[in-house]
């Protein structure tokens, strides 16, 4: 069980709590728990990463057991406490006023 | 018994607001989508309970919400109750919030450049939808202006959208440029009486028309003057603010430019300035009486660079007589130290008679005539920054 941390408005988009859980099967990836959570929040798709070509969008930010990942390989595996549960793999909104 | 509709867009949310015909009491519902903005709010002229909401972000992108019951509960089309379906077949299908432009060898245009603000070219990213505007006949059609400039359509209530890339693709297109707010197609005009005519409108690039369901498109600008462009006649370039039309005479069109107020009799082909005696002629929207078609609504705004009324007074400003002639409606609004502006979205009419006229400020105030537009009072005075107005009189 994953546990993923979502910002406020992804949260009032997809009727959810600020943490949700999904399920991933195999090695856990920043683009398999997003393929997760796409999947179990279909309204969710597009607004992490672009439809198209699956980027990252520009302003959202991936934090796992403190480390910013933002920039690491999507496919590259997080930190075991990620796969174990023990900590959340974080969405953030980049910081910006308004 | 008639009720009044107002769907207002705003940077933080939407709200909806109701009354009876009497337009006396209002009740006020929201936020809906707290914290997103929301570019534009329209119901079905068909299905007046049927509605599309552009929810956008320039963190998380578009979304498109739909509601089948007035505004009470919204859906993301294509996402709702399927989950299960998703997670079994392991392929997301949430796909109502994804316009890509139409690049295929059968239907689309090649996603060519466009005039970036220093006269360089940019290739077409999509950002946000600026309009939403639902057909005349079916309520699981509607059509969507984008930014950058594009036409899509839905035919299945906004769980898929495709481009109608004639438009897009026109010769013209590496001459358009975006204007302050982007290069954004913000105004869709459906001819009621002639099947298969659209209009739209494009900062900056002008006003293009359709006469085939918008398969093809030509630039509609003769007569259009811009100082600020290099060729102040240019075929396009001018940066048009919205039409608007009376369903009863389609063929007559008013335009508030960023300067100078147009109007056409003839469907586009040419434009002659009706500002008259304007105190400004530049100003974002503009509307026509829903029972008298030569009586037509500004709100005029000091200047390009300065964007809120002449001499910290609201005034709406009234022609009956087509443009030319115009009257100051201030009555009820605030005639010192206002600095607030109305967006080009941000005006609408409604059918019940006494026509009402409604338009919300960038300062929060959403304010509704009842009469016509002779007397004014504030529905709501602390939204956030009003982004669209529009009403449904339902009855």
């Amino acid at each position: 069980m994953i546990r993923v941390v979502l910002p406020h408005h992804l949260q009032t988009l997809a009727s959810c709590d600020r943490e949700v859980t999904v399920n991933v099967d195999g090695a856990v990836t920043q683009r398999a728990v997003l393929d997760a959570l796409e999947a179990r929040y279909p309204m969710l798709r597009g607004t992490v990463r672009e439809h198209v070509t699956m980027k990252r969008r520009p302003r959202v930010r991936f934090f796992a057991d403190g480390e910013d990942v933002t920039h690491e390989s999507p496919d590259a595996e997080l930190p075991g406490s990620i796969a174990s549960g023990d900590h959340p793999f974080m969405i953030v909104g980049a910081i910006a006023g308004g | 018994m008639t009720a009044i509709r107002i769907l207002v867009g705003t940077r933080k949310g939407a709200f909806i607001l109701t009354s009876d015909g009497k337009r006396k009491k209002w009740s006020i519902d929201g936020p809906h989508f707290a914290g997103w903005e929301i570019y534009h709010v329209k119901g079905s002229t068909v299905d007046p309970d049927r509605i599309y909401a552009s929810q956008t972000s320039s963190w998380f992108g578009q979304i498109i919400q739909r509601s089948d019951d007035g505004g009470k509960t919204w859906l993301q089309p294509g996402s709702d109750g399927i989950a299960e379906k998703a997670a079994a077949e392991g392929i997301p299908q949430g796909e109502s919030n994804m316009f890509v432009y139409d690049t295929s060898d059968e239907t689309g245009k090649p996603l060519t450049t466009h005039q970036w603000y220093d006269g360089t070219q940019h290739p077409w990213e999509f950002a946000r939808v600026w309009h939403l505007e639902p057909s005349l006949d079916d309520p699981d059609t509607c059509y969507a202006g984008v930014e950058d400039a594009a036409l899509f359509r839905t035919s299945d209530g906004g769980v898929t959208w495709h481009e109608l890339a004639g438009l897009r693709g026109h010769e013209s297109g590496p001459d358009w440029a975006p204007g302050a707010g982007g290069m954004c197609l913000h105004t869709i005009v459906l001819d009621p009486i002639n099947k298969g005519r659209i209009f739209c409108a494009i900062s900056a690039a002008g006003t293009f028309r359709s006469d085939d369901g918008g398969e093809t498109w030509r630039p509609i600008n003769q007569g259009l003057h811009s100082e600020y462009i290099p060729n102040p006649t240019a075929e396009v370039g001018h940066c048009v603010h919205h039409i608007a039309i009376h369903p009863s005479n389609p063929n007559t069109l008013f335009m508030q430019k960023h300067w100078d107020v147009m109007r056409s009799d003839d469907g586009g082909d040419s434009w002659r300035e009706v500002s008259g005696n304007l105190p400004s002629d530049f100003g974002f929207p503009i509307a026509v009486h829903a029972h008298e078609p030569e009586t037509i609504y500004v709100v005029p705004i000091l200047s390009d660079s300065l964007h809120y009324p002449p001499d910290g007074k609201l005034r709406v400003y009234r022609s009956r007589s087509g443009g030319e002639e115009w009257e100051a409606l201030t009555n009820g609004l605030p005639q010192e130290h206002c600095y607030v502006n109305v967006l080009r979205d941000a005006m609408a009419v409604d059918t019940a008679d006494p026509c009402g006229i409604y338009f919300g400020t960038t300062g929060g105030q959403v304010y509704a005539s009842g009469d016509n537009g002779d007397s004014w009072e504030p529905i709501v005075r602390d939204l956030p920054a009003v982004l669209s107005v529009e009403a449904q009189t339902i009855s």
